[in-house]
């Protein structure tokens, strides 16, 4: 289990994250959501340790995150962000490959095994993109490098990823695709995500728990019909919402009613 | 379901592996061997070729046939000399190429991001303070490119980290600070030093001690080893900081060693031999266009690359107006400034 307790984390006088709990469970989808400048990225960016807390304990399986060394870490928790600009060229295999450097013997140095190159070639089929493993990264689509992240995440084999807007470069099948392979990792190997979205409806699709964030304070933490209530959401965005049941899955459906509609 | 380890990945042939690695590193290894030999030959002292291979390759226990003069030429003079130049192009090459992983820059270079010239500073210093004693300039000289270098990392990295126009401004500002440092001092000189000594600054290795040369080529050595053993973490560092940092690289301890080894590579070369431009731009270019990015081929490459580049410069150097000699940096700049460009225009 990766537990925030009461995390708290400033950035001068500001509280980014104020008092702020999270729990993440094997096999369980968390979906992170809430306004702009809510506190969500840096959340997530405490959890793997790159953000020291205020406050507060970051717990990884029971043990302070401190007492882990940044390769062990590593091992245990993967992030999916959007990927930096890169000013050398990278062949898209090489770049999952930087996903088992935590598995090398060696501090720095050791090449890659077999069963590094197998577990790479199964995450590049995974994330569909076997035709482009000889390809560089720069000259992929934004959304192919963002499934080449992914891909390099999941080639960790970490038991926890956490995923900063993973969605937002793809288009509506990969944006479907790219979670359900989260969902599928969570099911098959008891992995743990957190995924951090503006999509409500995504998080509602795809998620087991849903954590809603306002100036940095997690407000509501459920199911998706407990947390995206027209109530809550409208405290949390100040946008009046229609929330009806999903025409096939059932789950709630989010639709913003703006001002502007009103007068249809 | 399991992939088959044996797949037909087209990539697979062009990707770094151990082998790759040494195969690249054989070869060049052998034509710097090569190299050796044959520039050992050439000078405005002309030696019997015979002779003079036969006693290279008995590492001195035979004279060969040669004359005494000709044997302290050889031993005492070209040896020397070729050597030092390829502990000087080694290390130039392996803190450039380091650099340039670490700073995510292409264009990081000992030479224009100022650290050369702090090794050069602090030559001069150990020179002004502790002329006699020959251990304190290189010491001092690492002192220097230590403090420039973090010097332009500290001005380079602004809240959103270090971004390369940053990081080459910064490396202008501390290059001409360092640079009137220089003249100010050279100034206070007596006429026949300066002379000397500008052709010191532009990269000589005429007047290079030999009593540098065990500790340069040591530090070339160990210091290229311990950069390619970092190699890996380079690798993911090229990929940004953030990234590394989340992929498991412990980022200040990488910073670290490649500023302190990268620093003593500069030194050491800085103090034997000058600031001689341009090697570590150009020969990481060349190894990773030619071998590609993957730090654990491209950094022993270089190095290996670096030595070669600046043993032939200097036997250009050395020979084009003999008996009359050009420093060595204008060899490698002349060299190295339209290849630069020539890549820039291709990449």
């Amino acid at each position: 289990m990766l537990e925030a307790r009461d995390l708290t984390i400033q950035y001068g006088d500001r509280k980014a994250v104020d008092t702020a709990s999270l729990l993440l469970r094997p096999g369980i989808v968390t979906a992170l959501i809430g306004p702009n400048g809510a506190g969500k990225s840096t959340l997530l960016r405490s959890l793997n340790g790159q953000i020291r807390p205020a406050a507060g304990k970051i717990l990884l399986n029971d043990e302070p995150l401190e007492k882990f060394t940044r390769r062990s870490i590593a091992k245990q928790i993967a992030v999916v962000a959007q990927e930096a600009e890169l000013r050398f060229p990278v062949s898209v295999l090489e770049f999952v490959l930087g996903g088992r450097f935590v598995w090398a013997s060696g501090s720095g140095w050791g090449w890659e095994s077999e069963r590094d190159i197998e577990v790479a070639e199964t995450v590049l089929k995974e994330t569909d993109l076997s035709e482009l493993s000889g390809r560089l990264m720069s000259e992929l689509s934004g959304g192919e490098r963002q499934r080449a992240v992914l891909a390099r995440a999941l080639a960790t084999e970490a038991e926890f990823l956490l995923l900063d807007e993973p969605t937002a470069n793809l288009d509506m099948s990969h944006q479907a695709t790219l979670l359900s392979l989260v969902k599928q990792r969570c099911d098959e190997r008891r992995a743990a995500a957190l995924v951090v979205t503006h999509d409500i409806n995504l998080a509602s699709q795809f998620a087991d728990v849903v954590v809603l964030m306002k100036a940095g304070q997690a407000v509501k933490t459920g199911n998706s019909a407990e947390v995206l209530t027209p109530e809550l959401l409208l405290e949390v965005f100040q946008v009046n919402v229609l929330v009806d049941a999903h025409p096939v899955s059932g789950v709630p459906r989010v639709t913003p009613v703006h001002e502007t509609f009103r007068h249809f | 379901m399991p992939v088959a380890a044996t797949s037909n990945f087209p990539i697979q042939q062009n990707r770094a592996t151990l082998r790759k690695t040494l195969v690249a590193c054989g070869a060049l290894l052998s034509a710097l061997l090569l190299a050796i030999l044959v520039t050992s030959l050439v000078g405005s002292e002309r030696l019997p070729s015979g002779g003079a291979l036969c006693a290279l390759v008995s590492l001195g226990t035979n004279q060969c046939g040669l004359t005494s003069d000709q044997f302290d030429i050889l031993f005492q003079i070209r040896l020397p000399r070729i050597l030092l130049a390829a502990a000087v192009g080694g290390s130039l090459a392996t803190a450039g190429a380091s650099y340039q992983a670490l700073l995510r820059n292409p264009l990081a270079e000992p030479y224009l991001l100022g650290i050369s010239n702090g090794a050069a500073v602090g030559t001069m210093l150990a020179l002004v303070f502790f002329g006699r004693l020959e251990w304190s300039r290189p010491l001092m000289a690492f002192a220097g490119a230590l403090l420039a270098t973090f010097a332009v990392y500290r001005l380079a990295r602004g809240k959103v980290g270090a971004s390369p126009e940053r990081l080459i401004l910064a490396g202008v500002i501390v290059t001409t600070l360092l640079s009137s440092v220089i003249v100010f001092v050279t100034t206070l000189m007596d006429a026949t030093r300066i002379r000397s000594f500008t052709f010191w600054l532009l990269g000589d290795l005429s007047g290079a001690s030999r009593g540098l040369l065990p500790l340069a080529l040591a530090i070339t050595i160990t210091g290229a080893i311990a950069l390619t053993f970092n190699a890996r973490s380079l690798n993911l560092l090229m990929l940004g900081e953030r990234d590394a940092f989340d992929l498991g690289v412990e980022v200040g301890r990488i910073r670290i060693i490649v500023f302190v080894v990268a620093s003593l590579l500069v030194g050491s070369s800085v103090a034997a031999s000058g600031s001689v431009g341009y090697v570590g731009l150009v020969v990481p270019h060349l190894a990773r266009l030619s071998l590609g990015s993957d730090n654990r081929i491209s950094i022993p490459s270089a190095a290996l690359g670096g030595a070669l580049f600046v043993i032939v410069a200097d036997t250009i150097a050395r020979t084009v107006i003999a008996p009359r000699e050009l420093p060595v940096g204008a060899i490698t700049a002349l060299i190295g400034a339209p290849l630069f460009i020539y890549l820039l225009k291709r990449s």
